[in-house]
């Protein structure tokens, strides 16, 4: 089988949130090209923020994803305070690493039991796992409500919250408000710590990957909203200087920008954010981690499911931890008055860090915009760990072929992985 | 009869798959005794957790049809829907599939409605097209309707 010429086709990854195509040709033994293509909407949304005024990206850039709508809110906020010289207080800056926390446990759990888990149980989707096992797609459920709730308390809703604005929140609940959200979360650590306990007895694949890891970083605590860069080859930057490590480039195949690291490959998302901060985890998540069999790194992206599971605890816990020390702000924001400038925010989105641009006029109006999503930065890391899968796996059926292929793609959780779950795939032999 | 809840899927900043916001909108002008309303992307958990334990679950969402007739109403119970793809994922979700999916749990309300409107325009970009807004008090007359039948 080996000895001959495959081409593994896959049109129309269609998808709201990206569209894509698959395309693996393999010629006498040697893969010969991978190429992973996704058409990034949020192109168009820099467009549409030319002109608005620098209070509108958290409500406009919320709509880049249905998924992770905090994380295009928090990194305009970052992005936008910094050019008008304001810094929020602890005290606000809190309340947004808590809604985040919602971000993050929602996401998570909506990814490892409905998306991830069917993989490693020989499931095709969650629906025939939800018929033999209920009991865990209701877990799953159980946790992303739990999520949902945080995010609808703080967000004024769950999906594209409306609470938020630059400087901080339009209104905030009473400490007494949060006595049965405190209540649901203490059930959901429990199930998110079921979730690693489960998903430790599954079979994962071996693949290491050796590509640079960025995550961003915080002194003190493991970095969700805000932070500083750093990589694993040693490269820590602020995110001013973003733009002049991470280069996007366009590739011949597809419209989608590709991103290199100082001139070289890298991934970003939970395997980047565990491998540098581990050590910063809580110590319920730390020994949990250890327990799943997790050292302080992970670098096989089969293990992400570990990870985030991992990360599901940690956000459940830092969301009861800031609930348990949070008082009513005496004022939900700080002004934010406009100036001329520039200003770069980041912050880490479940599925990897998210940078925004902002040039405002002194009037506020926004003069450029520039949003790099994690999906687009890990696209050349995909197509790589495609390209050693399929080179690895050159003995198996065009069917297994391909199931492993749409299973190395699901690893990185990417807004297109809903159309990799059908992909209707073509092998042409020649 | 237990809890009814009308359920508008879209997103108001794709012009037509605003559809079922806009008639959740008009509802709540003048609320129903005993009838919630919810707004949902479509994601198949919030689904879900919209419908269960309800009687009747009235879902409104825009749909594209070939050929096209925009503004167009289509009523639908579960016995009608097509089947799902025989696939799962998280954001592409349909309403079969979540109904497939709420099967498995345990999770589908009683009784099942579905409206869906014909779309010209799903593209980025708020307001509904001439169409499609004026098939709105249609469908919120057809809600009241299912809503108001024992």
């Amino acid at each position: 089988m080996s000895h001959r010429s495959r081409q593994l086709k896959v049109s129309s990854l269609a998808r709201v949130e990206g569209e894509g195509a698959l395309h693996v040709r393999i010629a006498d033994g040697t893969v010969e090209r991978v190429e992973l293509n996704i058409y990034e909407p949020p192109r168009f949304f820099e467009a549409f923020l030319r002109g608005r005024a620098h209070t509108e990206p958290p409500d406009i850039t919320a709509r880049i994803c249905g998924i992770c709508p905090v994380a295009y809110q928090t990194s305009a906020c970052n992005a936008i305070e910094q050019a008008c010289g304001v810094t929020l207080d602890a005290q606000l800056a809190d309340v947004r690493r808590l809604l985040y926390c919602g971000e993050w446990i929602s996401s998570h759990s909506l990814h490892i039991y409905l998306l991830h888990a069917p993989d490693f149980l020989g499931h095709p989707d969650a629906i025939s796992l939800a018929t033999r096992h209920r009991e865990v797609v209701e877990r799953g459920l159980a946790l992303k409500k739990a999520g949902n709730t945080l995010l609808e308390t703080f967000g004024g809703r769950a999906i594209h919250p409306v609470n938020v604005r630059v400087g901080g929140f339009y209104s905030l609940p009473t400490r007494a408000e949060l006595a049965p959200l405190a209540e649901t979360l203490r059930r959901a650590l429990d199930i998110a710590l079921d979730t690693v306990r489960w998903t430790a007895g599954f079979e994962f694949p071996d693949l290491e990957l050796d590509h640079d890891f960025l995550a961003a970083y915080e002194p003190g605590r493991y970095a969700i909203a805000d932070g500083t860069l750093r990589t694993t080859s040693g490269s820590a930057f602020p995110p001013r200087e973003f733009s002049a490590h991470v280069v996007e480039s366009q590739v011949p195949h597809s419209t989608a920008l590709h991103a290199s690291l100082d001139g070289h490959r890298y991934l970003t998302g939970p395997l980047a954010r565990y491998t540098l901060n581990s050590a910063q985890l809580s110590p319920t998540a730390r020994q949990v981690a250890t327990e799943a069999g997790l050292g302080d790194q992970c670098r096989n992206p089969f293990r992400s499911i570990l990870v985030r599971g991992v990360e599901l605890v940690y956000a459940v816990e830092e969301a009861l931890r800031l609930i348990d020390g949070y008082e009513q702000p005496s004022r939900p924001f700080v002004d934010v008055p406009a100036r001329a400038g520039v200003g770069h925010g980041i912050s880490e989105a479940p599925r990897g860090t998210l940078y925004h641009r902002y040039e405002l006029d002194d009037g506020g109006l926004i003069r450029a915009a520039d949003i790099v999503p994690p999906t687009s930065q890990n696209q050349a890391a995909i197509e790589d760990d495609l390209r050693r899968v399929v080179s690895g796996n050159l003995d198996l059926d065009d069917a297994a072929l391909t199931g492993l292929c749409e299973r190395t793609i699901r690893n990185y959780d990417p807004c297109i992985s809903c159309s990799a779950h059908f992909l209707d795939v073509t092998w042409e032999h020649r | 009869m237990n809890r009814a809840v009308v359920i508008g899927v879209g997103n108001e900043y794709r012009h037509d798959d605003g559809v079922g916001l806009a008639v959740l909108a008009a509802l709540d002008a003048h609320p129903i005794p005993g009838v919630v309303t919810a707004l949902c992307d479509g994601e198949p958990a919030a689904l879900l957790e919209a419908w269960t334990g309800a009687g009747l679950a009235i879902v409104i969402d825009a749909v594209l049809c070939e050929p096209s007739t925009p503004g167009r109403i289509w009523r639908s119970t579960v016995d009608g829907l097509p089947r799902g793809s025989g696939t799962a994922s998280s954001h592409a979700l349909g309403i079969p599939d979540a109904v497939r999916l709420g099967a498995a749990l345990g999770r589908v309300p009683d009784e099942l409605v579905v409206f869906a409107v014909e779309a010209a325009d799903l593209g980025l970009g708020v307001g509904l097209t001439p169409a499609v807004q004026a098939a709105v008090p249609e469908v919120v007359r057809a809600v009241r309707d299912e809503l108001g039948r024992d």
